[in-house]
């Protein structure tokens, strides 16, 4: 189901979704229209390796922030789980729970591996009105860097300033 | 969308690099670490047989990159070496890298920086004009630009290697994988 051949592609509406981003509390794509969305999808919490990629991008939200884009973490653990792992790795970002119906967000993107029961390391840029400008499965086991959100959210600036 | 391919080195290797073997070399092996890391402790174990084998044919070049949420201490860290560097050049820098690898455990979760401190005065720099260079936060914006060198090249963790330019997504834990991997960049 990690085929690229599936992943949804520029060009496309991002699908809108709410998830629960704390056991009481929901967000919901469409609740960041007017900026650019990071939907960074990962396996599981409490990957095994430190300075991983969610560490990353922990590491370099100021440089997002610049571009107003908003990162959101999604995989299919519950937000108990994420609770723990977000103060565990001290992650200053919202983690979604794609938990229930289990991983429903992550097959409507083309990123769910039904084998493994969960989500890939798939990168997608949604720009302020909901449209996918950039997206990117990651080969099994290599972590994705930012470089290419970056130059994605780069080349949306250089958008909307052709446009202003 | 004019999207370079991911994970590709930028800048290129230059003079404000700390590199070891010669310029001139047909592989060039750029690490992005961070001295906090076990990680690339452990990688610092591989290296020295991996540049054993290749000799002159290899070059090394070491960037900071510091994952300071979860390694409070690896930015002091970086900036030390920088100053050793600074102070007493590239030959002492690469003993700061080392000292600083090899006694990880002893600094790690330490409360100030008085263990980072006396490896630099064995790396045969002045401890107090390191303690002062780490306070007036002298070589940060170095270690940040490294850092940022390395985001935009794709750096995923750490350690992340390239090889002549690309990201090596490949076993560095084993010196036989590591060393072929090396061999079929170069001649």
């Amino acid at each position: 189901m990690s085929d690229p051949s599936t992943i949804l592609t520029a060009g496309t509406p991002a699908p809108d979704f709410t998830l629960h981003v704390t056991p009481d509390q929901t967000v919901s794509l469409s609740d960041f229209r007017g900026r650019p969305v990071i939907l960074a999808f990962y396996p599981n919490d409490f990957s095994p390796v430190c300075g991983d990629q969610l560490g990353l991008y922990n590491e370099i939200l100021s440089e997002f922030h610049k571009h107003h884009a908003e990162l959101l973490g999604i995989s299919v653990d519950s937000s108990w789980c994420h609770g723990a792992f977000a103060s565990n790795r001290r992650l200053h970002f919202p983690l979604l729970a794609d938990f229930e119906p289990k991983g429903a967000v992550a097959k409507r993107y083309g990123v769910y591996r039904e084998h493994e029961g969960t989500a890939a390391r798939a990168l997608f840029v949604i720009d302020g009105d909901g449209i996918i400008r950039w997206s990117y499965l990651s080969p099994v086991g290599i972590n994705p860097g930012a470089d290419g959100i970056l130059e994605a959210l780069e080349e949306l600036d250089s958008h909307a300033g052709a446009k202003a | 969308m004019t999207t370079k391919q991911q994970g590709t080195l930028r800048p290129e290797v230059s003079g404000r690099d700390h590199t070891i073997g010669p310029a001139t070399a047909a592989i060039t092996l750029v690490e992005y670490g961070d001295f906090q890391c076990p990680h690339c402790r452990r990688a610092h174990g591989v290296l020295p047989r991996v540049m054993k084998r290749l000799g002159d044919r290899m070059r090394f070049v070491f960037r900071h990159f510091p994952i300071t949420e979860s390694h409070p201490n690896a930015l002091h860290a970086a900036e030390a070496a920088e100053s050793v560097a600074a102070q007493e050049g590239e030959k002492a820098f690469w003993q700061m890298h080392d000292l600083l690898y090899e006694h990880q455990p002893e600094w790690e979760d330490a409360q100030d920086d008085a263990r980072i401190l006396e490896l630099a005065r064995e790396a045969g720099a002045g401890p107090d004009v390191v303690a002062a260079d780490l306070d007036s936060d002298k070589y940060e914006e170095h270690v940040k630009a490294d850092f940022m060198s390395g985001v935009r090249s794709g750096v995923n963790g750490t350690p992340t290697f390239f090889i002549n330019g690309r990201r090596y997504d490949g076993d560095w834990t084993s010196v036989d994988a590591f060393v072929a991997a090396l061999e079929e960049a170069g001649p």
